[in-house]
């Protein structure tokens, strides 16, 4: 297991005066981010505040031009080996789960762990078989994923991240593509894993979640780290002018 | 219907029809539809008797001489079953036909036998190369007391059948690459993929087959040859590669990038994703047009009668030059267009079969 690699003196994810473009426009300015082991964030902010990006910087799905992004230990720059290790102990979530749609639910989640980590197949099912149990569908292992509801469909996802064993997992909007009476069994399914002590970075509009399960709440726009705070804090008594404004929206 | 809409809520659906009451309505339902039936029945009938007389009634049936085509008024059967052999054949040596014959039952059970999508892994790859080899021992011969029998003298469905496989079987990996490249991150390969398919698709299959047929030697030097079969061979998979890279690279672009995003997240490298993730998909997606390629090739192969190759369609014109009988082109040409047509229409038949069998998984 690689949870214990990482120890509380090294955070899981130390972002420091990380700047990133696409062509001439700066999406993400001067990020300063150090997220701890253990530790449960929630990034919020307006759509184009460049949240998103962030986190997908964190596993290189999105490249940053300057600062640096370590992860464990591991510092993300051109070094394929070192984002390779990173990916594997990063899991991420996507808005629109992406699921394999050819491969079945089961191997769907075994895909990764026999391929990347060389793991024999039957150890690879009974793993994926108790990280379905833990996301409580177990019982539908062998259906294809177009045959799963919204909510279904994105807890194989979180599964199939976790059969990776991450020790970090990044949520991108993991509610945002659902109906809404699918986003609670959602939701409740990354409680429980905060609950297991998972690091979890979660880009959310889900305020409820945030002031229930985070330890810390980061306000994002125009590409800046405005506000980072305790949930109570955060939600009292927000300090920055566009923290209240976009809390009184969401909150009505 | 428009003003019953506007004057009442609710509207009446008529019940459905069936099938056959709506036939009856549209074929004889007024008077001109009912004359036109008719005759065009009458037609079709007359045409089909005709038909039935000349293949049929007035037909000469296998056994009887060729002196007797000349008198019948009807198809010349006997004239098929004298040349079956050649028509299949071609001028390979008489007393060798069971070695075509094993070759051509070869692949048809090797194509079928890998026709379920279970038997698409690398063990069958190695039986068709395996397979592949020893049948092209078979054919040449000069080992083991077999008669050598150069390639000039090969001819017929053997050779239709083993220019379309490699064409196929070869084009498919090229093609894939081609596509891989045309849409990758490599500026040299991509500059390279583009220039090959564009080339490829620019120029007539005739003028390639030339090229490597007179082109080609000129240009090696001098005392080595390559053998005028293998390159018509070369010319057919790289024709057929440019195609099916085209198609394939229809399907990658299909493929949300959200797949290749995931992939990457759980640690997949490149050729990984390529080979679990993108291309399952991507091929899934371009099954209907990869297989109007297909077919398109198989029927091409018979483009190779130009550079002086036997095929299935020039061995049968061969077979007409015999002076001991007429020359019935026309049931020479049904024979082959049936072979032909069986291969086609089968190909497109399990094409359909395994869209529906991939669709029944991951409809979505």
């Amino acid at each position: 297991m690689k949870h214990a690699q990482s120890d509380a003196a090294t955070p899981a994810v130390s972002i420091s005066a990380m700047s990133k473009w696409y062509g001439d426009f700066q999406v993400l300015r001067d990020i300063e981010l150090h997220v701890a082991t253990g530790e449960r964030l929630v990034i919020c902010g307006p759509s184009g505040s460049g949240k998103s990006t962030m986190i997908r910087c964190i596993n290189r799905l999105e490249e940053h031009q300057a600062g640096s992004i370590v992860v464990n230990g591991i510092e993300l720059a051109g070094d394929l080996r070192a984002i390779d290790t990173v990916r594997a102990q990063a899991g991420m979530v996507f808005q629109h789960f992406n699921l394999f749609p050819h491969l079945t639910v089961l191997e769907n989640c075994i895909l990764a762990p026999m391929h990347v980590k060389r793991m024999p197949r039957e150890q690879a099912v009974d793993l994926a078989m108790q990280y379905l149990a833990r996301v409580r569908i177990p019982d539908q292992a062998d259906k294809y994923p177009g045959h799963l509801s919204g909510g279904q469909q994105q807890r194989v996802a979180i599964a199939r991240s976790l059969c990776m064993q991450p020790s970090i997992m990044l949520f991108d909007e993991p509610t945002s593509a659902l109906d809404p009476e699918m986003v609670k069994e959602v939701l409740d399914t990354m409680t429980a894993l905060a609950d297991d002590g998972m690091t979890m970075l979660c880009v959310t509009h889900e305020m409820g979640f945030a002031r229930s399960v985070a330890d810390r709440v980061v306000f994002m726009d125009g590409g800046r780290i405005l506000e980072s705070a305790e949930p109570d804090a955060f939600f009292d008594r927000p300090q920055h002018e566009r923290t209240r404004a976009f809390l009184d929206r969401i909150l009505r | 219907m428009n003003t019953t809409l506007t004057s009442s809520q609710t509207v009446a659906h008529p019940a459905p029809q069936v099938p056959r009451d709506r036939a009856r309505g549209r074929l004889f339902g007024s008077l001109p539809s009912c004359v036109a039936t008719l005759i065009a029945l009458g037609l079709a009938l007359y045409a089909a008797g005709r038909f039935v007389d000349w293949a049929l009634l007035n037909a000469v049936w296998p056994g009887e001489p060729g002196t007797m085509c000349r008198q019948a008024s009807g198809a010349c059967w006997a004239f098929l079953a004298e040349k079956f052999n050649q028509i299949l054949f071609g001028i390979y040596p008489r007393g060798e036909h069971w070695r075509p014959a094993l070759v051509c039952v070869f692949i048809l059970v090797m194509v079928v036998v890998s026709l379920d999508p279970r038997q698409w892994r690398l063990r069958t790859v190695g039986l068709w190369l395996a397979g592949m080899s020893a049948a092209l021992a078979l054919m040449l011969g000069g080992w083991g007391g077999l008669t050598r029998v150069p390639t000039a003298s090969w001819g017929g469905l053997p050779v239709t059948l083993l220019l379309a496989v490699c064409a196929l079987g070869l084009g498919m990996p090229l093609g894939v690459l081609l596509a891989l490249a045309r849409r990758g991150t490599l500026p040299v390969a991509r500059f390279i993929a583009t220039c090959v398919i564009e080339l490829i698709r620019g120029l007539p299959l005739i003028s390639l087959l030339f090229m490597a047929s007179i082109v080609l030697p000129i240009m090696l030097p001098a005392g080595v040859t390559i053998d005028s079969l293998l390159r018509a061979g070369i010319a057919l998979t790289i024709f057929s590669a440019a195609y099916l890279a085209e198609v394939i690279r229809g399907g990658l672009q299909s493929l949300p990038a959200g797949q290749m995003e995931a992939s990457r997240a759980l640690g997949l490298s490149w050729w990984q994703m390529t080979r679990l993730v993108v291309l399952p998909q991507a091929t899934r997606k371009v099954i209907a047009p990869l297989t109007n390629t297909a077919i398109v090739m198989i029927k091409n192969t018979s483009l190779v009668l130009i550079v002086g190759l036997f095929d299935l369609l020039s061995s049968g014109r061969a077979a007409l030059t015999d002076p001991a009988w007429p020359t019935p082109y026309v049931e020479t040409y049904l024979f082959i267009a049936t072979l032909y047509f069986c291969i086609c229409f089968g190909l497109s038949r399990y094409s359909m079969w395994l869209e529906r069998r991939f669709k029944q998984g991951e409809h979505r």
